[in-house]
């Protein structure tokens, strides 16, 4: 009973906060329904007994993927007003496309799978039950060379994102390493004669 | 009680927004890639859901490499977008046509 109305009560609010995201005016204002809208489903995920990824959730995406938004949407200035253009002509569109899919996809859920015997709720599981061991169990086994793929997707992405954003500006000092070493001594100190006739190093 | 078909509507309905969001919010690039997250979540949603029906620990391996993968996604777009705004002061997919496709 308690789960039902837990269950009710964090769906509606992800869905207005789903609905915030795309309707919102001003982008910081999306973002931050996104964020709401990621803690309603950790919520939601948690009550599926998926705690791990839940909290993962929350952490990585709350606290670093929302952050960059954030920082994105609040660095670049954006002219509102002009990205608004065409918003309510194609707003029927969404709208109709939005429920066509909805439907087709209730229709699946509810009226052909009504009765299949593996859709029932399992028990909830025991007490020490710990998804986090379950779940780094088969993590590290059976899954592990998909798992060392996705650290070279994340290295990947750091590489991609620093040579992207990196820019070269005029006028900028930097040290040349091979440069300096490379350096003579012819390059650096010139003899120069002076008036009494004795060479002065320069 | 709440069923597993409950939260696949709430996936369908989630993923469904998303999709219209896609439509209503077709200028700003930002925007859409709000919404390509918030539909990597539904299809994380049907992932959960199932893998608690089948009790099958596989489901939530998956959800894992999708939010790495998500990840990265978010970095390389947005740092796509950072350099765009750039180059043309602007993220408005109207004024994109440099390429003339």
């Amino acid at each position: 009973m308690v789960t039902t109305l837990l269950f009710y009560a964090f769906a509606s609010v992800l869905i207005i906060a789903a609905v915030g995201v795309i309707a919102s005016k001003n982008p910081v204002h999306s973002a931050l329904f996104l964020v709401l809208a990621f803690f309603e489903s950790a919520m939601l995920w948690l009550l599926m007994e998926a705690e791990f990824l839940a909290v993962v959730l929350v952490l990585v995406y709350v606290g670093a993927v929302m952050v960059l938004f954030l920082f994105v949407v609040m660095m670049l200035d954006i002219n509102v007003e002009r990205m608004r253009d065409g918003y309510t002509r194609y707003l029927p569109l969404g709208l109709v496309v939005a429920l066509v899919v909805i439907l087709e996809i209730g229709h699946v859920i509810w009226y052909r799978s009504q009765n299949l015997p593996f859709l029932t709720v399992p028990e909830p599981n025991p007490e020490g039950y710990s998804n986090t061991r379950e779940l780094g169990s088969v993590l590290y086994t059976e899954y592990v060379y998909a798992f060392e793929l996705a650290s070279v997707v994340l290295l990947l992405a750091i590489v991609a994102a620093i040579t992207l954003t990196m820019r070269k500006r005029p006028g900028l000092k930097v040290q040349d390493v091979a440069k300096q070493v490379a350096v003579n001594r012819d390059d650096r100190v010139r003899l120069v004669k002076d008036d009494a006739g004795t060479e002065t190093e320069t | 009680m709440i069923t597993v078909s409950h939260y696949l509507v709430l996936a369908a309905i989630l993923f469904s927004l998303s999709v219209a969001g896609i439509f209503i919010n077709r200028k700003n690039v930002i925007l859409l890639l709000m919404c390509i997250e918030l539909m990597l979540l539904a299809v994380n949603f049907n992932f959960i859901a199932f893998s608690r029906m089948l009790d099958d620990t596989a489901g939530q391996v998956f959800v894992f490499f999708i939010l790495t993968v998500a990840a990265a996604e978010a970095a390389i777009g947005l740092a796509i977008l950072v350099v765009l705004f750039r180059a043309r002061q602007s993220i408005n997919v109207e004024e994109l046509d440099s390429l003339k496709g």
